[in-house]
């Protein structure tokens, strides 16, 4: 048995919730023989950082990359490091992630880069190489296994032999529901490099895949998919404890598969809306048990966050800081097999869903 | 003064009273009901300087019937032996509205607000509550007041009848009827200026002032009474914010005084709501004030650094700076943009601002210069 209070005191001395509820932890594996390896890392993503003119960038998505840097930097105890979960730059030019690199400079510690679509349709990704290093890789720390993949890569004729232009390839990819763009995967090449990769790391060691895109198939009209998930996921499935963790959805999203937990994290720059929200005709979307509150539009920040994760026991618990916004946590319960925000599950403690749009 | 009397009797009439144009009715907590005697007795509390450790400062000191119930045109207020705190002194009228009291809303009501300045060292610094209760036990006119009012006499006086009858007193300084009031509830189109209409579209449109200064159908009070990282303050003490978070967290945590930290060092004051919640969201965030009788009540903002009513237009234009080329702090509201607006449109959202002073606080000001 783990004490509830280590991670209570860590919660509380993390964001210094005074007022807010601890996570509810009923934790009975013991994945660690020593607690002193439960440690916790930040998390930001989406920041679409845009390049207007000259020295010009849009400012409401300046706000937010700084405003989650700021509030990363105040973390006490300081996180073991900081993941970037991708879409840096939203056109992916030298100027954007140039800025962004340079807001993302004032973070305290170690950070680690997930290749975005945004990053890389481009120039494939070589600029944002020369900054922050290989598309894909792997690193161990205190007991876990972490993996970085490039999952936005699609089929070689769409990125090869479509385009006059790669300005032309990179603004068809950054539509959101562009019927242009083409399906996102972690590919042969890719998926063979982890099978090698895993093939040396111990089964009863906890596994966190960083991805920009879900390894899920959510909603293919918006690439909220990852076309070879299934193969992915098989490469996982010998493992104890799986955790995967994205971007580019934009909203809180989580998903048990078999011995995967997924979750998903917000952007700094702008929400995006469930799909279910936009379908026109039956679909077969994962169950949304707890709605998104509707972003007040008068603050541009409203449902735009980051977040800091704990990682205890091999499964990850992710507080979101939300702004103008209730804060919210998902955590794995051990008792369901599945992450949940505890906080939303019964009724009562919901905030209706806006229906009508 | 007078004026108020009238209206707190007025209070009792209950279905008679109407309030005034523009306001709701009066929130009245179940536990403390208003009357005539207990309005009267809160207003001689309230007046009263003998509660302060110099016996020189009353609440009426900062908050002065004569300047629209502040000391404007002070920066900060001043308590005993002219010791200064950090925040400018809110308006009592229509804090009876207020969901939170002070500026980064730490007390919860009215009752509850008027027991932290009697203690504050930079206010009325007394060490407890003990010679206040001595007072009213033992002074004839306030035992027979007690008496009648709440039945209780001697020990069985405590804070808890001297706030009851503070707030009930303050539940009458209320007041609505300015020329706005008069134009938009009162379909009186000669109440504005053309002026002062122009400034009313842009406080609806190009100002996005209303998204926080909220007004309503029936009513307009001015506030969200939500609380906003708008870059005042903070914005200077932008490199000490890690510092100064951690330091004050941990301070809070061995239990130092919330209410004296924050008006007793002007860096720690900076965090605004934050203090209060510990919530990233509600760094250097501070209560939506509203806006009524804004015109006699400079100099503006928690800090009291905007002199007038133009420089807090300028700060809003820029989108949070109050000079352009000043570094936007970091943790600004995401409400808070840079508006482009001509100065033109910032003088009539000023000439608006001088629509909402209600007719009995325009006297009292012009008698008090």
């Amino acid at each position: 048995m783990t004490t509830n209070l280590s991670r209570r005191a860590f919660l509380k001395g993390a964001t210094a919730l005074a007022a807010a509820q601890a996570l509810p932890i009923s934790l009975v594996e013991l994945a660690f023989a020593d607690e002193s390896q439960n440690f916790t890392f930040a998390y930001i993503s989406d920041s679409h950082i845009q390049h207007i003119r000259g020295a010009k960038f849009v400012r409401n998505w300046d706000r937010g990359l700084i405003r989650a840097v700021a509030e990363t930097n105040l973390l006490h105890p300081k996180p073991d490091f900081i993941m970037f979960g991708g879409d840096l730059a939203q056109l992916g030019s030298k100027p954007e992630l140039d800025h962004g690199a340079e807001m993302l400079s004032a973070l305290s510690g170690k950070v680690h880069h997930v290749m975005g679509e945004h990053d890389y349709y481009l120039d494939l990704g070589e600029y944002w190489s020369q900054l922050f290093g290989p598309h894909y890789y792997s690193f161990d720390h205190k007991g876990v296994h972490f993996v970085v993949l490039n999952s936005i890569l699609t089929f070689d004729d769409w990125t090869f032999n479509r385009w006059p232009t790669a300005e032309q390839r990179m603004a068809e990819m950054a539509g959101l529901d562009n019927p242009n763009g083409s399906p996102f995967m972690v590919g042969d090449k890719q998926r063979e490099w982890l099978r090698q990769d895993l093939e040396k790391v111990d089964k009863n060691t906890p596994l966190v895949v960083f991805s920009h895109s879900p390894l899920q198939k959510i909603y293919k009209g918006w690439n909220f998919w990852t076309e070879d998930a299934e193969p992915v996921q098989e490469l996982l499935k010998p493992f104890a404890k799986v955790n995967v963790l994205y971007g580019h959805v934009h909203q809180i999203q989580y998903n048990q598969i078999g011995n995967i937990s997924f979750h998903s994290v917000m952007a700094t720059a702008w929400p995006w809306p469930y799909p279910a929200s936009y379908a026109q005709a039956e679909q077969y979307l994962p169950k949304l048990t707890v709605p998104m509150n509707r972003a007040d539009p008068f603050f541009e920040r409203d449902a735009t966050g980051w977040q800091f994760i704990n990682m205890a026991n091999g499964n990850v618990d992710l507080r979101y800081t939300l702004y103008e916004n209730r804060s919210r946590e998902v955590a794995y319960n051990d008792k369901t097999k599945q992450p949940e925000d505890s906080a939303y599950q019964p009724d009562s403690a919901r905030i209706p869903p806006q229906t009508h749009y | 003064m007078k004026a108020l009397a009238l209206l707190g009797l007025a209070l009792l009439a209950g279905a008679v009273y109407a309030e005034p144009l523009g306001l709701p009715p009066v929130p009245i907590p179940a536990d403390n009901p208003q009357s005539a005697e207990k309005i009267k007795l809160g207003d001689k509390l309230f007046h009263d300087k003998r509660f302060s450790s110099t016996g020189a400062v009353a609440c009426s000191n900062c908050h002065d019937d004569a300047k629209a119930f502040t000391d404007s045109p002070r920066r900060v207020s001043e308590g005993v032996n002219k010791l200064t705190g950090t925040r400018n002194a809110p308006t009592v009228i229509n804090a009876a509205y207020m969901k939170t009291q002070f500026w980064d809303g730490r007390s919860p009501s009215l009752e509850d607000q008027a027991l932290y300045p009697f203690l504050n060292p930079v206010e009325m610094a007394l060490p407890d509550h003990g010679p206040i209760l001595k007072i009213v036990r033992n002074d004839p006119d306030y035992a027979a007041a007690f008496q009648s009012v709440f039945g209780k006499s001697g020990e069985a006086i405590t804070m808890k009848e001297v706030t009851q009858a503070i707030a009930s007193f303050e539940r009458t300084v209320v007041a609505g009827n300015s020329p706005f009031d008069r134009w938009y509830y009162g379909h009186d189109e000669r109440a504005l200026t053309p002026a002062q209409v122009r400034g009313f579209q842009v406080f609806v449109g190009q100002g996005r002032c209303v998204s926080c200064h909220v007004i309503e159908q029936t009513q307009a009070l001015f506030t969200d009474n939500r609380f906003h990282n708008i870059g005042v303050g903070i914005t200077a003490v932008q490199a000490d914010v890690p510092k100064l978070a951690g330091a004050f967290l941990e301070a809070k945590a061995k239990g130092v005084d919330v209410d004296v930290a924050v008006l007793t060092d002007k860096k720690t004051s900076e965090l605004g709501r934050f203090a209060v919640t510990d919530q990233f969201d509600d760094l250097g965030g501070f209560k939506t004030p509203t806006l009524r009788n804004i015109a006699l009540t400079a100099p503006y903002m928690h800090d009291g650094s905007l002199k007038t009513l133009k420089d807090v237009m300028t700060h809003y234009n820029n989108g949070g700076i109050a000079k352009a080329g000043d570094r936007v702090n970091d943790f600004l509201s995401g409400g808070i943009r840079p508006l482009n607006l001509t100065s033109q449109q910032m003088d009539d959202l000023v000439a608006f601002m001088q629509a909402l002073t209600s007719p009995e606080f325009a006297q009292t000001a012009a008698k008090a210069k």
